[in-house]
């Protein structure tokens, strides 16, 4: 039988498209040709069997987490539930929020341990796992709005910083949000942690009961979401400058909390057109070339 | 089942339940009215199915003859919902190959967001609709302006950069809602500044003020003198063709001389331009040849009586013959309005029956830069020298375009000939037109070109998912024809 997974070089010859349902990545690794071969081989042979995995234990990880929750089985799930167990006690969280980053996360760690790679990144839409060796960089372009090609400002990670994982969460974005920010990126020493926390930070971005904003309860738009009945953000009607300021502020102390206990090195949020930043102040390692979104014609 | 009912998707093994026009956590696979769907329907133009002189929405057929015809290069595939990616450096969508005389033939089709695009209008009417450079407006704001008069019509230039983006918020909308309209063959209200209201659409008539323009004018006032000055001799003594530019009278104009008709006498006001040629008889307006003039005869000063004579018998009529009338001249010399004689009906007839159809003529211009040529190849700057070399041909829905010359590739394409319904928008503002590169296969690798992303159009026709097939555009070269050089 055809396998169902999509894996193939894309036309640079350089970066590895691995498709299956729906996880979509890009792969690219740096260093000796040879090293990068095997690694890519160690992560098609890791794919293949990634998402059968995830689907066979998918009711149980749709479940809330709390602390004290059984762990799963998988390599991947139990990424996902070790990444979400920290905010389990205190925030609503399943351990679906930290799939994405988890996927990434154990593709890149099957690579490292293949081969001995310079620099090596795994982009699952937008989460992002990063593998950095002595004195190596990544620069990184946030995007506000999926459907907009404009960056809002670019990250550099070089391998002195602790960082090895980055996710963006936000109500435009693939998955549901509870608040209503337009993205908030994160910068995490794990990317299935980055997950978690994106989604928890950019459900803090919120203006509850406001009535520009248009919500409703996820299994109505998802009969078999994690949210259940949960109000996911839909439409965010205009809002005046203080209201935007206001629910900014409110995911940034929510971020803030998180960049006290290490869960997080620095976040970005953005809502409205507006941008704060946590934590880029201390860690002269990320630019905070942050600028004027500029538009890519056609 | 009720309509409501989520579908469960087996596309993978997730197994989302999916309600009604929503997608399942891949946001490829959606429940379309209870159907499972792949996103993002395919237009596909027939060449099996042309001369219908439209482009009409074709029947299901079954899927083996998809195939046969595939590879008989009689299908090809527009970029009309074939979406864009983001960002740019990732190959286009769908790159569609297929055999064309035996050559390999690729497509490269996609969506692009413009940002630099807009319309032009060539509106037909002799009406003024507002002095040259004068604010067009949609919905209040300003989105283009009135540029130059042409033979017979009236060019708006609309959209752009500078009022997609360049103004207000609200300007910027309005700007990108109006062209989005036009371009899809909607009508669209005007407003000109100090000028006439007019609804356009494309190929429909023009109606200016209220009233439907039907006929376009036969040329100017001393060209309709040069058409029709034998049908007029012998049966009037003088002919005057009111008209907002240049208003033509017989009995000075080069044609009557040459026909020996004598002078009259008569007096225009306006400049001479030469003789039998006159500038500004009356202000622009939506009357007479496009004139403010209710009274043709007021266009005239006095007769000169050492050369007009009593009864001589003059003829007034615009250059559509819409308006017409005619006079005979009192023992007084003064011109008094008499009934048209049969004689010269028929001529009067015979200026309207050379007015074709008023019509709107909507042409979209855009310029595909170098992020979307990045979805093409990688390296952009040779897809523009392959279009401007004819190794590669641009079109725009399927429909031929007119690739400016000099740099990038800016192009104009006539809405009418594409599909319905191919524009579409982003929020940005800006329009989403789709463009399609046709090319051979071994030029387009020679360009640096997706090979490995190419796709043969038989997996495009039987794949699963949504197309809609259109017929060919009977006026449209077929997009894979051989006119295309090769090397």
């Amino acid at each position: 039988m055809k396998p169902r997974a999509q894996m193939r070089m894309l036309s640079d010859g350089r970066r590895l498209h691995l498709h299956d349902g729906p996880i979509d990545l890009i792969v690219e690794c740096f260093g000796v040709a040879g090293e990068i071969q095997s690694a890519y081989d160690a992560a098609c042979a890791r794919f293949v069997s990634i998402l059968d995995e995830l689907c066979a234990e998918l009711k149980a990880l749709r479940q809330q987490c709390h602390p004290d929750s059984d762990w799963p089985e998988g390599s991947t799930a139990r990424r996902m539930f070790a990444a979400v167990l920290p905010f389990a006690g205190e925030y609503f969280i399943t351990p679906m929020a930290a799939v994405a980053g988890a996927v990434a996360e154990d593709i890149l760690a099957t690579m490292t341990d293949a081969a001995h790679l310079s620099r090596a990144y795994v982009n699952d839409g937008g989460d992002i796992a990063i593998h950095l060796s002595e004195g190596e960089k990544f620069v990184v372009g946030m995007v506000e709005r999926p459907n907009r090609p404009s960056l809002f400002g670019t990250l550099t990670i070089s391998s002195d910083h602790l960082s090895r994982g980055i996710a963006t969460s936000g109500w435009r974005g693939r998955s549901f949000s509870l608040g209503i920010a337009d993205a908030v990126t994160v910068l995490a020493d794990r990317a299935a942690v980055a997950d978690a926390a994106a989604t928890i930070i950019a459900d803090a971005v919120d203006l509850p009961e406001h009535p520009a904003i248009v919500r409703a309860p996820a299994c109505e738009l998802a009969p078999d979401s994690d949210l259940g009945d949960r109000l996911v953000t839909q439409a965010v009607g205009a809002l005046t400058q203080h209201e935007i300021e206001a629910a900014i502020q409110s995911g940034v102390r929510t971020a803030e909390r998180l960049l006290r206990i290490g869960l997080i090195r620095a976040c970005a949020l953005n809502l409205c057109g507006e941008t704060r930043l946590v934590g880029v102040a201390d860690d002269k390692s990320i630019s905070s070339a942050m600028h004027e979104r500029s538009l890519v014609h056609a | 089942m009720t309509d409501d009912d989520p579908i469960r998707c087996d596309a993978c093994p997730v197994l989302c339940y999916i309600k009604p026009g929503r997608t399942g956590s891949c946001d490829r696979y959606g429940n379309r009215d209870g159907k499972l769907v792949r996103l993002d329907p395919h237009v596909m133009l027939d060449r099996a199915v042309e001369r219908g002189g439209s482009v009409v929405p074709f029947l299901e057929r079954s899927g083996d003859w998809d195939g046969t015809l595939a590879s008989h290069g009689e299908t090809f595939v527009t970029a009309i919902g074939a979406g864009t990616t983001y960002p740019d450096y990732k190959p286009a969508p769908f790159i569609i190959s297929s055999q064309v005389q035996g050559v390999d033939m690729v497509t490269v089709v996609t969506e692009g967001i413009f940002s630099y695009c807009g319309v032009k209008v060539k509106i037909d009417t002799d009406r003024h609709l507002g002095d040259e450079c004068s604010t067009v407006r949609a919905d209040g704001e300003a989105i283009g302006h009135v540029t130059t008069s042409e033979y017979g019509s009236q060019m708006l230039s609309l959209g752009g950069v500078r009022h997609l983006t360049g103004g207000s918020r609200h300007e910027g909308t309005a700007t990108c809602a109006a062209l989005l309209n036009l371009c899809n063959g909607k009508a669209v209200e005007l407003e000109i500044d100090k000028g006439a209201t007019v609804v356009v659409q494309a190929g429909k008539p023009p109606v200016v003020d209220g009233v439907q323009e039907e006929r376009m004018r036969v040329g100017c006032g001393s060209a309709a003198i040069g058409m029709f000055a034998k049908q007029w001799f012998g049966k009037v003594d003088d002919v005057v063709v009111v008209d907002d530019h240049i208003t033509g009278v017989l009995s000075e104009h080069q044609a009557g001389k040459l026909l020996g008709i004598p002078e009259t006498g008569i007096k225009l006001k306006g400049r001479r331009s030469t003789p039998g040629r006159y500038f500004q008889v009356a202000e622009p307006g939506t009357s007479w040849g496009g004139t403010n003039i209710d009274d043709p005869l007021s266009i005239l000063g006095k007769f000169n009586a050492k050369k007009a004579w009593p009864g001589l018998r003059l003829l007034m009529v615009s250059t559509t013959g819409e308006h017409h009338a005619y006079f005979e001249l009192d023992k007084d010399l003064r011109p008094r309005e008499k009934e048209l004689p049969a004689a010269l009906k028929e001529s009067v007839a015979r200026v309207k029956e050379n007015c074709e159809p008023a019509m709107c003529t909507v042409l979209f211009m855009g310029g595909a830069g170098g992020s979307l040529r990045a979805g093409v190849t990688e390296n952009p700057v040779r897809l523009t020298y392959s279009v401007r070399d004819a190794f590669t041909r641009v079109t725009c829905g399927g429909a031929p375009v007119y690739v400016w010359p000099g740099g990038g590739i800016t192009f104009m394409v006539d809405v009418t000939r594409m599909p319905q319904n191919a524009f579409g928008y982003v929020p940005t503002p800006a329009l989403v037109a789709p463009i399609e590169f046709t090319l051979k296969l071994s030029d387009y690798a020679a360009l640096g070109g997706y090979v490995d992303q190419v796709r043969p159009l038989d997996s495009i026709s039987s794949s699963k998912g949504n197309k809609r097939r259109v017929s060919a555009h009977g006026d449209n070269p077929w997009p894979l024809a051989s006119e295309a050089k090769s090397k």
